[in-house]
């Protein structure tokens, strides 16, 4: 019975949480329109709703009544299964994203770590949903993306590293509070940049988005998708990106905290500060989108292994020096 | 690869200056319209809908000349006449079949009274084909609804004829 009641507890805070994070992420599908049409002097969506924000919504709407269409020679189990699976692991990711000091769902100890799993999980959605489709474009979509994310999350993992050097401690809360002093963009900036970069490349964005590239592949991996399928495919995208805004701003922008602590910006609840920083961060996602063009598969290949990695080690080893020559690594006791 | 530009590539300076003018783009006016809600600007020249124009007096000013059935490169008027009890020669039929014209304007340089004319709208998509298939009717009644836009365009366009 009591185990009864702890769950209904959960469940009520599981959907606290599910429910600003979907109607954020249909907003921030908007923004992302509204930006690269205004950077091409378009206008963007902006006739459903005030200032179109309703876009997205009336888009959703119009892809549940749409019909699904499974193709005949799909591997139906796993086709029904690959949207599930992108929607599923972008938001259960959500749980450890601390949106203040005690404003998180799961306190967990190995937060990064956790964080850092389920987004490389999601690349199964993805493969799941291109070899399923059982056509060429599908597939070809997948084995790029899973190449390409594959590629990307080594010099995530290592830039992760550099943090969680200066930090010494996996739990997210004690990354941010150890920004107190000093964010970790001004020390590990190129670090950061490149966290940028390889998040583009991890989300499927311009201009890393081979995997969808529709002037050679249709739309990829999501070709065959129809329907509310091809919308779980389109919400699970989007749910990644704003987890990797919000990665990058606990990593390196202080996550919640004020930008300086002192009078009128400390009175800003922490919740608004880390909103702030994630649709800072997507603004850039979204910006960068209508500036660049898309890389070439080799040219995405040589600067994730030959350059990104490279240097995140040569930053890593000079991170742990530094510390230790100064002696300012951190003191954990086990 | 020259040094300079290894430094440019490493500091990302054309990307930042990228995203640079990207960001002063989007403060500026978009170039695009709201457009059911406004519309552009469009010349008197303007090859739109037919329309078949009648005299102040309400007479049509069609004569049955059969010049635009004959110029018609898409062959999409057909015009049948006959003489009416004043003994002027009037149309029965004038039909144009809005699917196969071309919207050439020779129909309306080939009229030696001006009857008929291609309008500004452009706006007339219909749910079935056979919409599309004007009569005279439908012609004069289009002639009356745009007959006040009909004659400044004319007037405007007169000294370029």
């Amino acid at each position: 019975m009591e185990y009864l009641q702890i769950l209904g507890q959960e469940i009520y805070k599981i959907i606290f949480i599910l429910i600003p994070i979907l109607v954020s992420v249909a907003m921030i599908v908007w923004l992302d329109r509204r930006v690269w049409g205004l950077v091409q002097k378009r206008r963007g969506p902006n006739v459903v709703g005030p200032f179109g924000l309703f876009q997205t919504l009336a888009d959703a709407l119009k892809y549940i009544f749409k019909e699904i269409i499974i193709p005949a020679s799909a591997n139906k189990v796993v086709f029904i299964l690959a949207p599930i699976v992108t929607m599923t692991l972008a938001l259960v990711a959500w749980a450890v994203i601390p949106m203040s000091e005690d404003l998180v769902l799961a306190n967990i100890n190995v937060g990064v770590l956790y964080l850092f799993a389920v987004s490389s999980l999601g690349v199964y959605g993805i493969i799941m949903g291109g070899w399923a489709s059982n056509s060429k474009y599908p597939f070809l979509g997948a084995i790029r993306s899973a190449a390409q994310m594959v590629s990307y999350e080594v010099s995530i993992g290592i830039i992760i590293i550099n943090v969680l050097l200066c930090v010494g401690s996996l739990n997210l809360n004690d990354i941010v509070l150890a920004q107190k002093q000093l964010w970790y963009v001004i020390p590990l900036f190129p670090m950061f940049v490149i966290f940028f970069i390889s998040a583009l490349a991890e989300t499927n964005r311009p201009p890393f988005d081979l995997p969808e590239a529709e002037a050679e592949l249709v739309a990829g991996y999501q070709t065959e998708y129809s329907g509310m399928m091809y919308a779980m495919f389109w919400l699970g995208e989007y749910a990644n990106i704003l987890l990797m805004c919000a990665m990058g701003s606990i990593l390196f922008l202080g996550g919640w905290l004020p930008i300086m602590d002192i009078y009128p910006f400390n009175i800003i609840p922490a919740p608004i500060w880390m909103i702030l920083k994630i649709l800072f961060l997507f603004l850039l996602f979204a910006l960068i989108k209508a500036i660049v063009p898309r890389y070439r598969y080799d040219q995405l290949m040589r600067l994730g292994w030959k350059i990104f990695l490279p240097f995140s080690l040569l930053y890593l080893v000079l991170t742990a020096s530094f510390l230790f020559y100064f002696d300012k690594l951190p003191k954990v006791n086990f | 690869m020259n040094f300079s530009r290894l430094l440019k590539t490493i500091f990302l300076v054309e990307f930042v200056s990228g995203l640079y003018m990207a960001v002063k783009e989007l403060f500026k006016k978009s170039k695009t319209i709201n457009y059911p809600f406004e519309k552009g600007s469009i010349s008197p020249r303007m090859r739109g809908e037919h329309a078949l124009r009648r005299y102040p007096n309400g007479e049509e000013r069609c004569i049955a000349c059969k010049l635009c059935e004959a110029v018609c490169p898409a062959q999409a008027i057909t015009i049948e006449s006959s003489e009416r009890s004043d003994g002027s020669r009037k149309t029965t039929r004038y039909d144009i079949d809005m699917l196969k014209c071309i919207y050439c304007g020779l129909c309306q340089e080939s009229c030696p009274v001006d009857a008929i004319v291609q309008g500004p709208n452009f706006e007339f998509a219909t749910e079935t084909r056979e919409e599309l298939y004007y009569n005279k009717e439908k012609l004069l009644e289009n002639g009356d609804r745009w007959e006040t836009v009909l004659a400044k365009n004319i007037k405007l366009d007169k000294p370029y004829r």
